[in-house]
């Protein structure tokens, strides 16, 4: 059936790894818009909260690197960092294989995707998932788009690999929750750590929730390399979000740039159609 | 172009248990199976966290090759700031698209 929620939110590893940094007013804010999702994905009683990702070199590497990957395995070991780094303990996420390949099979109708029957969550599932599931009690299919070894899919691509995972969640049963997560501007893990472009940000998040096309799919790398840094790539993982709701509109819930989490820190809807 | 073989090791010593206990019984040995150059082989070794920034390894990567080598975050910052100090711009990989893309 047509998916039961679509949001989009940030993954960064800071959010909870150096929580201790950010006064707690507003990271208590940040905790209340993820709380939101929460109950709103609650809500929607999805059977599975599918999740479009960009992982950081976990599973996929530029020896064989999947520019669209979907999981199909019936749990998931999380997370791959030392735990004491991401404040996540590790544990186990149940998913749902066979879902995830009737899913796999309708996406291939429109678009080409790899699959992976081993998966390890890094941060940018985990952190989501700690505030969103916190139970681990729903099953999580995940895909990637790969946001960090270049040459990177064209954003247009993610549109439609977006329309694909809408399409194929229209064609089961289950009722399915969607969210992307990904940053904005950002320049993670590197010397400028802590920028955050927060007018280019508003700009793209403008658009997003506009569900403008157009205006989504006028990215280029090397512009979004220059204004958001490469973190700034995984724009691609809202994109997809954008094309999978069918042109459905969104809100901002939350968006605050948070210099020591390196992101600015974004919890958003997305409406079903 | 040993840049691969760089961000493999590490790659690998970040994901894989097997790798991480040979690192720990076998360094030595575990680095002859990554081919790489003088330079690359001595900041993996010592580690200089900077010059591997600067070689270009991916910081997605590196950042926790500099914890797994005891670096605090703020350290791991500074160390590569300190790399571009002293060995100069990123030469390689994601990070050197901007001098690439302005020609």
């Amino acid at each position: 059936m047509s998916l039961v929620f679509a949001g989009v939110c940030s993954h960064a590893p800071g959010i909870t790894g150096r929580a201790d940094r950010v006064e707690p007013e507003r990271l208590a804010r940040l905790h209340a818009a993820y709380d939101r999702m929460r109950e709103a994905i609650e809500a929607a009683e999805p059977d599975a909260l599918l999740v479009v990702g960009a992982e950081h070199f976990a599973n996929f590497f530029m020896n064989n690197m999947p520019a669209y990957c979907i999981g199909m395995a019936d749990g998931f070991e999380g997370p791959i960092e030392d735990p004491d780094w991401l404040a996540i303990p590790r544990t186990t996420i149940p998913g749902n294989a066979e879902l995830a390949r009737r899913l796999i099979e309708r996406v291939l109708e429109h678009v080409d995707v790899a699959y992976a029957e081993e998966w390890k969550f890094d941060h940018g599932i985990m952190v989501p998932l700690n505030f969103l599931t916190p139970r681990y009690d729903l099953p999580v299919i995940p895909a990637n788009i790969n946001c960090q070894g270049p040459p990177l899919t064209p954003v247009h691509r993610s549109y439609a690999f977006g329309e694909a995972l809408g399409r194929a969640c229209d064609a089961v049963p289950e009722r399915i929750a969607l969210i992307g997560t990904g940053g904005i501007s950002h320049w993670p893990a590197t010397p400028d750590s802590g920028k955050i472009n927060e007018d280019w940000d508003r700009a793209f998040l403008d658009r997003l929730v506009a569900n403008d096309r157009d205006a989504l799919l006028s990215y280029n790398d090397a512009d979004t390399y220059r204004e958001g840094g490469q973190g700034g790539f995984e724009i691609r993982t809202f994109i997809a979000v954008a094309g999978a709701v069918g042109g459905a509109k969104g809100e901002i819930w939350h968006y605050d740039p948070v210099p020591d989490f390196a992101v600015g820190c974004t919890v958003g809807v997305m409406a079903t159609a | 172009m040993s840049l691969y073989s760089v961000q493999k090791l590490i790659y690998q010593l970040n994901r894989d248990p097997h790798t991480r206990q040979r690192y720990e019984e076998d360094f030595e040995a575990l680095l002859r199976e990554y081919p790489m150059t003088e330079e690359e082989s001595r900041a993996i070794r010592e580690p200089d966290i900077g010059l591997l920034y600067v070689l270009g390894v991916n910081g997605q990567l590196l950042m926790h090759y500099a914890a797994l080598r005891g670096y605090p975050w703020n350290d791991y910052l500074e160390a590569m700031r300190e790399g571009v100090r002293r060995h100069g711009p990123v030469r390689a990989g994601l990070y050197a698209m901007v001098e690439e893309t302005d020609g």
